[in-house]
């Protein structure tokens, strides 16, 4: 066994310091470690009713009214990529995660994390990315901070924002509410973000056409919530792709998810690039698409509103809610055979977000 | 997509299940070298759609795995080691050595960066010239040319800050060392078909002459695995103990000529430790003395680094077909992908990982 990972000293920290002295980077990756660490060391630390619901942003009752509030940092490596920036990803990021809280995205923060020798004309194009898609979501910029460290103590540029938005009425999301007989829908093809971002790397750089997906969906998902109240879950899933958000939703429902392979959008583009790098486009980052689960009865209405959307063309349904194995993603492959779809317990890509 | 869709094609996949139902008439017990092979008949649950005459075993074939946990250790004591930049597979990075990983020394400040290709190494110590860039260079026949190349430019270039840590594994010696054990069960080989693509399958004919037993060339998809199956077992079946190509559209009876000859110009076989396995005579490449200066075993000069295997890990029963990996007490439980306990866990070609991704659930 690994001595580090049976270090004898005593903290009371709940998260296993015995397999883990240091902080890694797959604790960031949003699969298991990173579950870990929230279930164990934060969840546990700050109990309470509100965080307890696992959710992509609180919902809070304020007065008469239904507050939904969330947070998100932006650390992605390169700050410019094929289809956006950090900017425009760290405005559509927490206004999507308002969206699924099912509420209309109002007000966002802004606080940057500035490196030393970020050149001037970086920050402004980020900026101006970031004023674009804040006017494009129909969001407002209403407080901020800025903070510069040391030359080598950052990455050029970190940002952090926070939303909050209004619940519309008759609205009520969340992972609880999923029901067996719940279809799947996603808006689109999915593992975009993370092969675009990846393209890019050192080290893995490759000739691409493929651009990340990076969207605000909240008019979308307004006109859904307006026209449909049985919408039960909606989630996006970014860090640790579409495996890792449907099986955190399974787990908290305590239902089981089928997927259907044949029915998974993924570009050619990205089927080549994730056959290249040995990637399962399931677990590669997402950050303009959506998850919706509704009854099978309310699907086809869904659907249709979803698709009349620009980010909604291609929507589709790629599975439902079973019953059966409860906490388990399984996948009909495209052969007819079934299979487990995990948790990614380390990371495929490092820093996509 | 195009030219890998259709080897995923269920009517195809149906019709050869079908034609391997009508040959089969006993139980056969086949193994896949290749951890690649491994991980898609995992994938795509190829076992529920065989007959239950046809026992799969795992071979092998997943460099990660067989890597000696000595040369692990000074991987991470290299990589531990001021100005100097390590790079590898990214698969590496995570398999546990006696007391740390390399993702776990990464957080500790060492400069570990995973990279696709050895050629990509060059250009890191290109560009830092002030630093030592080793790069961790493990895998079958399949991986060592793009080695051999990049040596062979960093020689050109009269690179003095690049050096390579050898853990070079040879496919045919394996397969006789699993033949020759008093164990072995195996009654047909799947070769790698990619290993085939470089090396061609010549050297197959002495083992399956000398054992008695028919290999063939099999490719990664569900389409070529069951091709390859089939043809295996009719073989079995008619009792011919030959090889044959069911990776036609890749591999040559005589491989890659001009890969073989690089290999030949930069490399030596050697003996070589096998985790899991032991020493196996002449199952591995080391550097020519004319790449000497690149070798990074005698550049840091390490010494000897004594280890201990945790004696809870079968991973070399399941390396050479013996036991499967549920069989193993601590699967799943005490060693999982977030703890390996032993490297079939956790590289995406070894068995371990790809029984705990795929079907754990089915087995517990």
């Amino acid at each position: 066994m690994n001595k580090e990972k049976v270090l004898n000293f005593e903290l009371n920290c709940p998260i296993p310091i015995n397999q883990y002295e240091r902080v890694l980077l797959a604790h960031g990756g949003g699969g298991k470690l990173t579950n870990q660490l929230i279930e164990k060391m934060f969840f546990q630390t700050f109990d309470n009713e509100l965080l307890r619901k696992e959710h992509d942003g609180a919902v809070i009752n304020i007065g008469d009214k239904k507050i939904a509030f969330s947070t998100d940092s932006f650390v992605v490596n390169p700050i410019f990529f094929p289809g956006g920036d950090i900017g425009d990803l760290a405005v559509n990021g927490t206004v999507n995660d308002i969206v699924c809280c099912g509420a209309k995205p109002l007000y966002i923060s802004l606080a940057f994390i500035i490196e030393e020798g970020l050149l001037m004309e970086e920050l402004w194009r980020v900026v101006q990315s970031i004023n674009k898609a804040a006017e494009k979501a129909g969001v407002k910029i209403v407080t901020g901070d800025t903070k510069v460290v040391d030359k080598g103590k950052g990455d050029k540029i970190y940002i952090n924002t926070t939303g909050i938005g209004e619940v519309y009425p008759g609205v009520n999301i969340s992972p609880a509410n999923c029901m067996a007989g719940d279809v799947i829908i996603i808006n689109g093809k999915i593992a975009d973000h993370g092969i675009a971002i990846i393209s890019k790397r050192e080290g893995l750089a490759f000739e691409t056409e493929i651009k990340s997906d990076t969207a605000a969906l909240n008019k979308m998902m307004e006109d859904v919530y307006k026209n449909s109240k049985e919408v039960h879950v909606v989630r996006d899933p970014t860090r640790g792709g579409l495996a890792s958000s449907l099986n955190e939703i399974s787990k908290s429902a305590n239902l089981g998810i089928t997927l259907f392979e044949e029915d998974l959008p993924v570009s050619e583009d990205v089927k080549g690039a994730c056959e290249l790098l040995g990637f399962d486009p399931l677990y590669v980052a997402n950050e303009g698409k959506m998850l919706v689960f509704v009854p099978e009865n309310e699907a086809e209405k869904v659907l249709e509103i979803m698709k009349s959307n620009e980010y909604g063309k291609e929507s589709t349904i790629i599975g439902k809610v079973t019953k059966n194995d409860p906490g388990i993603v399984k996948l009909k492959t495209t052969i007819g055979s079934t299979r487990i779809v995990d948790m990614i317990s380390g990371e495929q890509l490092p820093r996509i977000c | 997509m195009k030219y890998i869709e259709e080897y995923r094609d269920k009517q195809l996949v149906y019709n050869l299940v079908n034609q391997i139902k009508k040959e089969v008439t006993r139980s056969w017990t086949i193994m896949e070298i290749c951890g690649g092979q491994t991980h898609s008949i995992m994938k795509y649950n190829l076992q529920d759609l065989l007959p239950e005459e046809i026992n799969l075993v795992h071979g092998p074939g997943c460099p990660v795995c067989v890597t000696p946990l000595e040369l692990i250790d000074q991987a991470l004591t290299i990589a531990s080691k001021e100005n100097v930049i390590f790079t590898s597979f990214g698969d590496m990075l995570r398999v546990p050595g006696s007391s740390n990983d390399l993702l776990s020394i990464k957080a500790k400040g060492a400069d570990i960066r995973i990279l696709y290709s050895p050629i990509d190494a060059l250009k890191i110590a290109k560009e830092n010239p002030e630093k030592r860039v080793v790069f961790f260079s493990v895998g079958f026949e399949t991986t060592a040319p793009a080695v051999a190349l990049a040596l062979k430019n960093a020689k050109k270039q009269e690179l003095n800050n690049f050096s390579v840590l050898i853990a070079h594994v040879l496919v045919p010696p394996a397969m006789e060392t699993i033949l020759s054990s008093e164990q072995n069960q195996i009654q047909g080989f799947l070769a790698a078909g990619h290993v085939c693509t470089i090396m061609g399958y010549h050297e197959y004919w002495p083992i399956s002459e000398k054992y008695k037993i028919p290999i063939v060339i099999t490719g990664f998809e569900p389409v070529d695995i069951l091709l390859g199956l089939l043809k295996v077992v009719k073989l079995l079946e008619g009792k011919k103990n030959i090889v044959e190509n069911a990776y036609g559209r890749i591999v040559a009876e005589k491989g890659n000529e001009s890969a073989q000859k690089l290999l030949r110009e930069v490399f030596e076989v050697t003996d070589r430790k096998w985790r899991g396995i032991g020493t196996i005579p002449k199952s591995g490449y080391r550097l020519r003395k004319e790449y000497e200066q690149f070798n990074a075993e005698s550049i840091f000069n390490i010494g000897e680094i004594k280890v201990e295997e945790s004696d809870l890990c079968i991973a070399g029963e399941v390396l050479q077909g013996i036991k499967k990996p549920n069989n193993c007490s601590v699967f799943g439980t005490l060693c999982n992908p977030e703890n390996p306990i032993g490297a079939p866990m956790v590289s995406s070609e070894g068995a371990c990982s790809a029984y705990y991704k795929y079907k754990r659930l089915v087995n517990v």
